[in-house]
């Protein structure tokens, strides 16, 4: 305490000035003590394990190797150990990511007009529009999926009304094919396309709009060349929050895939599970860390960025 | 009229209308699909017999079930106080303060879990606790999912608190120490009331995702430590009945008052 009568406020001022700066890092401690014991740490865990053999039953054996990593293009032949080119890790690689671009486009076709549809309605029909797109994002994605699951089975209600309405007399295989993915991502991550697009638009200046219309151009044109401009930090965010949860999923293709068409998620949790290779699943785990590290690298370019007006 | 006010409003773009109202059927229908044949009498998941509530019933009498919720609720109540508490002091810690070294570093630590994709954190939360377990002979049964779920509910609870605080300015806090108030009384009689809808909202936000997880818990989960979303999965495993239907129901509900509740009070603080 200090002895000079100082006035209650510039007392609060100087402690501002000195302790307040050692209070808020106290107070933060006990978060980030959390997150990096338990959510950090088990990070540089599987960045080590990555680097070494696997125990038969799971778990690593304490040698250094890099046959996590070389697996990874390459099989060692069991008989004279050399490295053949194998590509299925490859393919599912891929596969994943053809997947991923293909959800981010058809949720960007369809979330784009959703979005400005929301933005251009009376401010208490936005709120509502919002609350309607926020509560599939937050309710449960198995939940989610498995009702897909029930809808598009051979014996589910699609198959079941194209029979009963003699459309087609047998069932239509749509479970456990590339559709069924594609149509399971779609739907996990088209709220974390809208949501973006909707809140740049939200804040759209509709003057440049009218300006547009004022000098003879038409919808289209004022569309192309005013509205999409203006929203693509809003397109570069969704279409990052689509492409990087699509790309690592799990849910959807382990219950719409049925196995048969593996993505990146289900080939780490099946190195951690039936697989019993802890190193190969980890450096699966960081390559594709990586893939995701380089999308967010562009996400924080973009949203720092200069705003450039065309 | 109504035709004029249409090519009137140049906001409009055609056909935008129509494909809104398609994501809306694609985001619910299968949500209500669900829903509805949860109060099917028959025996068939997808086939309309009969109104019923007789899966509720036969839900509430599974001891599996039983079970599972009591888990749930366990490791969901516990994960979200832990990480609530947590969560205010770091947004206290982080807002409205001179940015300290490191104030950026422990930004993005704490909202590390929601950068890293779910299956990475479950993998190697899974590889972290069999390591202590082997190393040290420490295992906390349930308690591991406790710890796994705060890690992820940190920020989601954190992210309300902060934007709440940011809202408030230091006036109140500052009157407050001129009458003498100590800065615990402060804290408990200003800060804390005012800071109270962004807690609730908070709180709703972290207990619905540790409520919902699937991937985590699937990995951490030892024998036993079955949660309501992992007792689905072995369900839709098995010959499937309209039970799963109910019990999903009951699941989605839970999500959806959560939510509401968690984006009305959000909403209310801003009019």
């Amino acid at each position: 305490m200090m002895d000079a009568p100082l006035s209650p406020a510039a007392q609060v001022a100087a402690e501002n000035d000195m302790a307040v700066s050692r209070r808020s890092r106290f107070l933060t401690l006990p978060s980030l003590f959390i997150v990096f014991v338990f959510g950090v740490l088990p990070l540089v865990l599987i960045c080590i394990y990555s680097f070494l053999k696997p125990y038969q039953n799971g778990g690593v054996v304490w040698q250094f190797s890099t046959d996590a990593y070389l697996n990874f293009l390459f099989q060692r032949d069991i008989f004279d150990d050399t490295l053949q080119f194998a590509p299925d890790f490859l393919i599912i690689y891929g596969r994943s990511i053809f997947y991923a671009l293909f959800t981010t486009v058809v949720c960007l076709l369809l979330g784009f007009p959703t979005a400005y549809f929301m933005a251009t309605r009376p401010p208490e029909q936005r709120n509502w529009w919002v609350l309607l797109i926020t509560i599939p994002f937050w309710s449960n994605l198995l939940v989610r999926t498995v009702a897909i699951m029930f809808i598009i089975r051979d014996e589910g209600l699609i198959n079941d009304l194209l029979i009963y309405f003699h459309i087609i007399n047998k069932p239509i295989v749509m479970l456990y094919t590339d559709f069924a993915i594609i149509l399971g991502l779609l739907y996990s991550f088209l709220p974390f396309m809208i949501l973006p697009l909707y809140s740049s638009l939200e804040k759209m200046d509709f003057r440049l709009v009218e300006a547009g219309y004022d000098l003879y151009a038409s919808r289209w044109q004022v569309l192309k060349r005013i509205i999409i401009p203006l929203a693509k930090p809003g397109i570069v965010a969704g279409s990052l929050l689509v492409f990087i949860p699509a790309l690592g999923a799990y849910v959807p293709p382990l219950i719409l895939g049925g196995g048969r068409h593996l993505m990146i998620g289900d080939l780490i949790a099946q190195q951690f599970g039936s697989g019993r290779n802890w190193p190969l699943g980890s450096a699966q785990a960081l390559i594709l860390m990586a893939a995701v590290l380089v999308a967010l690298y562009f996400y924080s370019r973009n949203e720092t960025g200069p705003v450039k007006h065309g | 009229m109504a035709d004029l006010n249409k090519t009137l409003d140049l906001k409009r773009q055609a056909g935008f209308g129509t494909v809104a109202i398609i994501c809306l059927i694609i985001l619910y229908a299968p949500i209500l699909v669900l829903m509805i044949f949860s109060f099917n009498s028959g025996s068939q998941i997808t086939k309309f017999e009969g109104l019923g509530l007789s899966w509720y019933a036969a839900a509430f009498e599974n001891q599996e079930f039983y079970s599972a919720t009591k888990n749930t609720l366990i490791i969901s109540f516990t994960a979200t106080i832990f990480s609530t508490i947590a969560a205010v002091l770091a947004a206290i810690g982080t807002t409205r303060v001179k940015p300290w070294p490191g104030m950026s570093w422990a930004f993005m630590i704490i909202n590390l879990p929601l950068m890293v994709p779910e299956i990475i954190t479950a993998v190697a939360t899974l590889s972290f606790f069999a390591l202590i377990a082997g190393a040290f002979g420490l295992n906390f049964g349930i308690g591991n999912i406790i710890i796994a779920h705060t890690v992820f509910c940190i920020p989601f609870a954190y992210m309300p608190i902060k934007a709440r605080l940011e809202d408030m300015d230091l006036t109140l806090e500052n009157a407050a120490a001129d009458l003498y108030a100590s800065p615990w009384q402060a804290f408990k009689r200003i800060t804390l009331p005012l800071l109270m809808p962004g807690i609730a909202s908070g709180t709703a936000l972290a207990f619905i995702v540790s409520f919902d997880d699937f991937t985590i818990t699937q990995l951490v989960a030892g024998p036993g430590q079955t949660t309501l979303p992992l007792f689905i999965w072995n369900q839709i495993r098995r010959p499937m009945t309209p039970e799963i239907n109910a019990i999903s129901t009951i699941l989605l509900m839970v999500s959806i008052l959560f939510i509401s509740v968690s984006f009305i009070i959000s909403k209310s603080r801003k009019s």
